[in-house]
C-alpha cells in the first residue's frame, strides 16, 4: 500500500476532528463531575450529614444522682453525701508545664495515684475529664480551689458520694457501689456514663440488684468539638434524670439495734411482720462499711476482711445455709398431727435411742413425754419415734410448706435456698435409698437439712398464722395473698401453745419477754456441725469456735395473737437457748418498750467492751498490727 | 468586547467576558477562603487576593505579546526550566531532602510549575515546525517524547506525583491534537488495562493498601482514606443548598484536612451545597470553552495547539483536582485553581490565561485587517 502524502490540508481536518474528540471527552469529564456531585449531596445527602453530625457532636454524660434507700418510715438507708473531687480536663492543660507533680503535692497523693493520672492523660479525648482524687477532704480542695487560676486544666468540683448512715450494720443489705471495672463496661456495651470520673454502680447487694432504679438517666450535655478535641461550644443540654428512691420494708432503728445486739457473734436475725411478710430486719454481722467501699477500698482492709473467719463478706441471712436443728420440731409435729399421731401419746425417752446398730441421743433424759413436752423441752428421742412411725414421705411436704427449702423472690443476687430431704431426691442427688436414720436425723433438723435464717423466720410467721406469709423487703412490691396452708387449726392453736411453752417453761425460759401482758412464742435449736464425740457433747464452750455448735431460735410474739416473727442463727454461738433466744428476746423488745430494750443492749454492750464502733476500730487496730500495717490516723469529725 | 467611547481603546479591546469570569471564580474562591479560615481575611483570604490582583495584571500585561513574541519564547523557556528542575534537583540532594522549589530571597520558585505552560509551547512549537508530511514519522514522535519525558521524570522524582501527571497529561493533548498516529495514545491505555492486574499483583502490601483504600476509603477511615472519607462527609452532608455560609462544621471543625488548599472545593461545597459546586464548575466549563475557541479560530497552527493546550492544562487542574475531592481519584496533591489557596496555581493559569488572551487579540487584530 503507497502511503498518503499528508498535507496541510489533512492536518487541519485531524486537527478539527480532534478537537471535538477533546472538547467531548472534556464535556464528559465535567457530566461526570457534576453526576458525583448530585449523588453525594442528594442520593447519599442523609447519610453524609449524619457522618456529619456524629462528627461536630460530642455528648459529655452528665451523671444522674443515685436514687435514695429508706426504710418503712423514710428514714435514709442510702443517700447522697456532697464531696470534693479534683479532676484535669486534658485541653485546657498548657501544653509546656507538667501541673501534675504540683497537683499531687497539694492532695497529697501516692506514687500510684500519680502513674494513673499520667496513664490517663496519655489516653484521654482532649474534653474528657481525667479523675486525680475523690473525697477530697475541705482543706485539700480549698487549697486547689484558691491556687485554681495558677492551674490551667485543673478542675475542683463538689461531685457526691454514696452514705450509709447505718454504716456497717447495713452493709450486708445494701452492698455497696464502685467504679466500673472493665468486665462491666463490657456489658454495658461501652456505656460511656461509666467512664465519668466519680460514677459508682452497685456492686453487690441492693445497690447491684437496684441498680435499674437507683441509677436513673444520666443527661448529656452536647458540646461541639473540633477534630482534635478543642471544645467549640456547649449545645442545648439534656438534663439528668435522678435515681428513683426504692423504699425498703426494713425499720431501720430495729435493724441497727439488732445488728448493734448481736455484738461479735457470727450471726444473722431476720424479724418480719407477719401480716404482710415485711421484712422489718435482716441484719448479718460482723459486715464491712460500705462508706468504706465508696471511697475505694483499701488493699489492707479487704485482706482484713476477707480473712476473717465471721466472714464479713457474706450475707448470712440469705447466703449460709446451716442445719436447723431442733428448729424443725414445730414443723415436724405439725407433720405428726396431720398424719394422725395422737398428740397425749407418750414415748419413754431414755437419753438414747437404738436404729440398728447405731445409738442416737437425746440432750437428757427427758423420761415419759406428749407430743407437748417433747416440744417445750425438745426432746429428741420421741421425734425419733414419731417420725420412724409416719415416715419421711409425710414429713418432708410439711416441712416445706412452712418455709424451709423455699426460694423467696428477693432482690438479692447470691441466695442459697437449702435443702429438706426426702426420699425422692436422695435418690436423685446421692443415688441411694432413704434409710431410717435418714428420717431420724431429719427428724430433729440434722443430716441433710440446710436452711438460711430468712427460711427460720418464715417459718416463725407460717407456724404464727397458719398462712403463707412471703417474706418482701420492697415496699412497692404487692404484698402476696396469704393462702391458707392445709393444716388444722386445732393443731395450729396446739403447736402456738407448746411454742408459748417453750419460752414459759422450755428450753428458752430465761428468754421470757420483760413485759405484763406479751407473751413470746419460739422454738430453741442447736445444731450440730460436726460428729461429737463423747467428751464434747455438752461442751459448749469448747475452745475451738468452728467447731461449736449453732446456736438457733425462731419466736412470734404475741404468741396469742401473733404481730412479729423472729428467726435468728448464731454460727458456732453454742446452746440455742443461751445465745440465739435472748437476742431474739432483745430484738422482738425493741419493737413493744425501745427503753427497756435500749438499757438492755446497754448493758450487753459493756459486757463485750463497747459499742460496734469501738470494737470495729479496735479490732481493725489489732489486725493492723499484727499484720504489720502501720495504725490509720485519727478519723475526722 | 465593550464598545464605549468613554473607555479607552486598549481597555475596550481586553476579552472582558473572560475576565469578569475569572475574577467571579477568583472571588469566590476568596469568599470560601475567608469562611476557611474561621471567618476571617487572615491568613488566606487577603493575600490570595493580593496574589490574584498581581497574576490579574500580568496576565492583561502579556495579553498584548504577540504570537512571534510567544513562539520566540517558548524553546528558551523551556530549555530554562528544564535547567531549573535539575537546579532544585541537586539542591535537594545537597541538602539531603526533598525539595520543590528554589529559594530567590523574596520568593520561591516552584520552577515545576512554569514547566505546565512551557511544555505546552514547545510541544506547539515544535509540531509547528515539523511538516505536515512527516507527522506520522518516527521522528515526529521521539523528539517530542523526550522533551515531554525529561522534565516529567525529573518533577517525578522530586517527588511530585500530581504535578508530573499534569505535564504529561498537557504534553499528550498538543501530541494528540498535532495529528500523531492514533494507535500511540490507545496502545499504552491498552497495555496499562491489561498489566493493571498483574502490577497489583506484584505490589507491595503497602503500595496495594493505598490502591485499596483509593477504592474503597472507608476502609481505612481513620488513616489513609481519611481526606477522601472527610471531603466525601463535607461535600455530601452539603446537601442541594449546602449548610450555609460561615456555617460548614467539617471544616471550622478541622475534620476536613487541607480544607483551604486542595480540599478547598469539599469546603465550598459543604456551605453552598450542590449549586455552588455545579456554578463552579459551569464557570470553569466557561473559561476552558472560551479557550478551546481560541484554539479553534487560530490560524496558525502553533496558535491552535497552544491555545488548545493551556486549555487543556486548566482542565487537567480542575477535574484531576474534583476527581480526587469526590473519591474518584486518588489523592495526589493537585490544587483547584483560583479558589485553593497558594501563589503557584494562580499564577500557573494566570500566565495560561495571559497566553490565551494574546493569542486572541492577535486573531482579532487579523480578522480586521483580513
Amino acid at each position: 500500500m503507497k502511503p498518503i502524502r499528508i498535507t496541510s490540508t489533512h492536518q487541519s481536518i485531524t486537527f478539527s476532528r480532534r478537537m471535538l474528540l477533546l472538547g467531548g471527552a472534556q464535556a464528559a469529564v465535567g457530566g461526570l463531575l457534576i453526576g458525583r456531585l448530585g449523588w453525594l449531596a442528594i442520593a447519599q445527602n442523609e447519610k453524609y450529614q449524619l457522618l456529619s453530625e456524629s462528627n461536630r457532636v460530642q455528648l459529655i454524660p452528665v451523671p444522674p444522682r443515685r436514687g435514695w434507700l429508706i426504710d418503712r418510715f423514710g428514714k435514709p438507708i442510702a443517700i447522697n453525701r456532697a464531696s470534693f473531687r479534683v479532676d484535669i480536663i486534658p485541653q485546657q492543660l498548657e501544653k509546656d508545664r507538667d501541673i501534675v507533680p504540683e497537683v499531687a503535692r497539694l492532695l497529697d497523693l501516692e506514687p500510684d495515684d500519680v502513674d494513673r493520672i499520667r496513664h490517663e492523660l496519655a489516653q484521654s479525648r482532649g474534653f474528657q475529664p481525667v479523675s486525680v482524687a475523690d473525697n477530697v477532704p475541705y482543706d485539700q480542695y480549698a487549697a486547689i480551689t484558691v491556687r485554681l487560676p495558677d492551674l490551667p486544666g485543673v478542675a475542683a468540683s463538689q461531685g457526691f458520694t454514696r452514705f450509709y448512715p447505718g454504716g456497717s450494720a447495713v452493709g450486708q443489705l445494701v452492698g455497696y457501689v464502685g467504679a466500673a471495672n472493665a468486665t462491666e463496661y463490657e456489658k454495658e456495651n461501652k456505656n460511656p456514663l461509666l467512664l465519668v470520673p466519680g460514677v459508682k454502680i452497685g456492686k453487690e447487694g441492693l445497690e447491684k440488684a437496684l441498680e435499674g432504679t437507683l441509677r436513673g438517666q444520666p443527661g448529656g450535655q452536647r458540646v461541639e468539638v473540633t477534630a482534635r478535641g478543642r471544645l467549640v461550644k456547649e449545645l442545648d443540654p439534656k438534663p439528668d434524670i435522678s435515681g428513683g428512691t426504692v423504699q425498703l420494708t426494713i425499720d431501720s432503728d430495729l435493724h441497727q439495734y439488732a445488728a448493734r445486739r448481736i455484738g461479735d457473734q457470727s450471726c444473722s436475725i431476720v424479724v418480719l411482720d407477719v401480716s404482710n411478710g415485711d421484712i422489718l430486719a435482716m441484719p448479718s454481722m460482723p459486715s464491712f462499711d460500705p462508706n468504706n467501699f465508696s471511697d475505694g477500698i483499701s488493699q489492707a482492709e479487704w485482706k482484713m476482711l476477707s480473712q476473717d473467719d465471721h466472714l464479713p463478706l457474706v450475707d448470712k441471712s440469705l447466703e449460709s445455709l446451716y442445719p436447723s436443728g431442733s428448729t424443725i420440731k414445730p414443723s415436724m409435729a405439725m407433720a405428726l398431727l396431720n398424719a394422725g399421731i395422737d398428740r397425749k401419746q407418750r414415748v419413754n425417752c431414755t437419753g438414747a435411742f437404738q436404729l440398728g446398730n447405731h445409738t442416737f441421743h437425746c440432750d437428757k433424759r427427758h423420761g415419759p413425754l406428749d407430743m407437748d413436752g417433747a416440744v417445750v423441752h425438745s426432746c429428741d428421742v420421741y421425734f425419733y419415734t414419731m417420725c420412724l412411725r409416719v415416715g419421711a414421705e409425710k414429713l418432708s411436704p410439711m416441712v416445706r410448706s412452712m418455709g424451709f427449702g423455699e426460694k423467696f423472690d428477693l432482690p438479692f443476687d447470691h441466695q442459697r435456698y437449702g435443702t429438706i430431704p426426702d426420699p425422692e431426691w436422695m435418690m436423685r442427688k446421692y443415688h441411694r435409698e432413704w434409710q431410717g436414720y435418714d428420717t431420724v436425723n431429719m427428724s430433729i433438723g440434722q443430716g441433710m437439712v440446710l436452711i438460711n435464717p430468712m427460711q427460720l423466720a418464715v417459718m416463725a410467721s407460717r407456724l404464727a398464722t397458719g398462712k403463707r406469709v412471703v417474706p418482701r423487703l420492697l415496699k412497692n412490691k404487692p404484698v402476696t395473698p396469704q393462702t391458707q396452708l392445709a393444716v388444722d387449726q386445732d393443731h395450729l392453736d396446739f403447736i402456738r401453745l407448746a411454742m408459748a411453752g417453750v419460752v414459759d417453761h422450755g428450753t428458752a425460759a430465761a428468754a421470757k419477754l420483760p413485759l405484763d401482758g406479751i407473751q413470746m412464742a419460739g422454738k430453741t435449736g442447736t445444731a450440730q456441725t460436726h460428729n461429737l464425740s463423747a467428751g464434747e457433747r455438752g461442751n459448749y464452750t469448747a475452745a475451738n469456735w468452728k467447731l461449736r455448735d449453732h446456736s438457733l431460735f425462731m419466736a412470734f410474739v404475741p404468741f396469742n395473737n401473733p404481730r412479729y416473727a423472729c428467726g435468728a442463727i448464731v454460727e458456732h454461738g453454742g446452746f440455742g437457748a443461751a445465745v440465739a433466744a435472748p437476742l431474739v428476746r432483745d430484738t422482738l423488745l425493741y419493737l413493744y418498750d425501745k427503753q427497756k430494750a435500749l438499757v438492755a443492749l446497754d448493758t450487753f454492750e459493756q459486757s463485750i467492751g463497747g459499742t460496734l464502733d469501738e470494737r470495729v476500730a479496735r479490732k481493725t487496730a489489732a489486725w493492723r498490727q499484727a499484720n504489720g500495717f502501720p495504725p490509720l490516723p485519727a478519723k475526722q469529725a | 468586547m465593550i464598545t464605549s467611547a468613554i473607555i479607552p481603546r486598549p481597555l475596550a479591546r481586553l476579552p472582558w467576558r473572560l475576565i469578569f469570569l475569572i475574577a467571579a471564580i477568583a472571588t469566590f474562591g476568596l469568599i470560601v477562603l475567608y469562611s476557611a479560615a474561621g471567618g476571617s481575611a487572615q491568613p488566606w483570604a487577603v493575600k490570595q487576593g493580593i496574589v490574584f490582583l498581581f497574576f490579574l495584571g500580568v496576565a492583561i500585561a502579556m495579553s498584548w505579546m504577540s504570537e512571534a513574541t510567544i513562539k520566540s519564547i517558548a524553546f528558551p523557556l523551556y530549555g530554562v526550566t528544564v535547567v531549573m528542575l535539575v537546579g532544585v534537583e541537586a539542591l535537594g540532594f545537597v541538602s539531603k531532602g526533598a525539595q520543590r522549589w528554589l529559594d530567590l530571597g523574596p520568593i520561591r520558585l516552584q520552577p515545576s510549575e512554569f514547566m505546565k505552560p512551557a511544555i505546552v509551547l514547545t510541544l506547539a512549537r515544535f509540531y509547528e515546525l515539523v511538516p505536515a508530511a512527516e507527522i506520522r514519522r518516527w521522528r515526529a514522535i521521539w523528539p517530542a517524547a523526550v522533551l515531554l519525558g525529561v522534565p516529567a521524570f525529573l518533577i517525578l522524582v522530586q517527588p511530585d506525583l500530581g504535578t508530573c501527571i499534569m505535564v504529561l497529561l498537557c504534553g499528550v493533548t498538543v501530541m494528540f491534537l498535532a495529528g500523531l498516529p492514533m494507535w500511540i495514545f490507545i496502545a499504552p491505555l491498552a497495555a496499562g488495562a491489561v498489566a493493571a492486574p498483574i502490577v497489583y499483583n506484584m505490589m507491595h502490601g503497602y503500595q496495594r493498601k493505598r490502591i485499596d483504600v483509593f477504592l474503597d476509603p472507608e476502609s481505612d477511615p481513620l488513616g489513609a482514606g481519611y481526606h477522601i472519607a472527610q471531603s466525601k462527609i463535607a461535600i455530601g452532608s452539603g446537601g442541594i443548598w449546602g449548610k450555609g455560609f460561615l456555617h460548614g462544621s467539617q471544616s471550622h471543625l478541622d475534620y476536613l484536612p487541607e480544607g483551604h488548599t486542595d480540599f478547598v472545593f469539599a469546603t465550598m461545597a459543604e456551605e453552598w451545597g450542590l449549586v455552588g459546586g455545579v456554578l463552579l464548575i459551569l464557570s470553569f466549563a466557561a473559561v476552558i470553552r472560551w479557550g478551546m475557541k481560541v484554539s479553534s479560530n487560530s490560524k496558525t497552527r502553533f496558535g491552535q495547539l497552544t491555545a488548545a493546550g493551556l486549555s487543556a492544562t486548566i482542565f487537567f487542574y480542575v477535574a484531576i483536582n474534583l476527581m480526587m475531592v469526590t473519591g474518584l481519584a486518588p489523592v495526589v496533591g493537585v490544587p483547584l485553581p483560583l479558589v485553593s489557596f497558594g501563589g503557584s496555581a494562580v499564577m500557573t493559569v494566570m500566565l495560561c490565561i495571559g497566553l490565551l488572551m494574546a493569542l486572541e487579540r492577535q486573531q482579532r487584530s487579523v480578522s480586521t485587517l483580513a
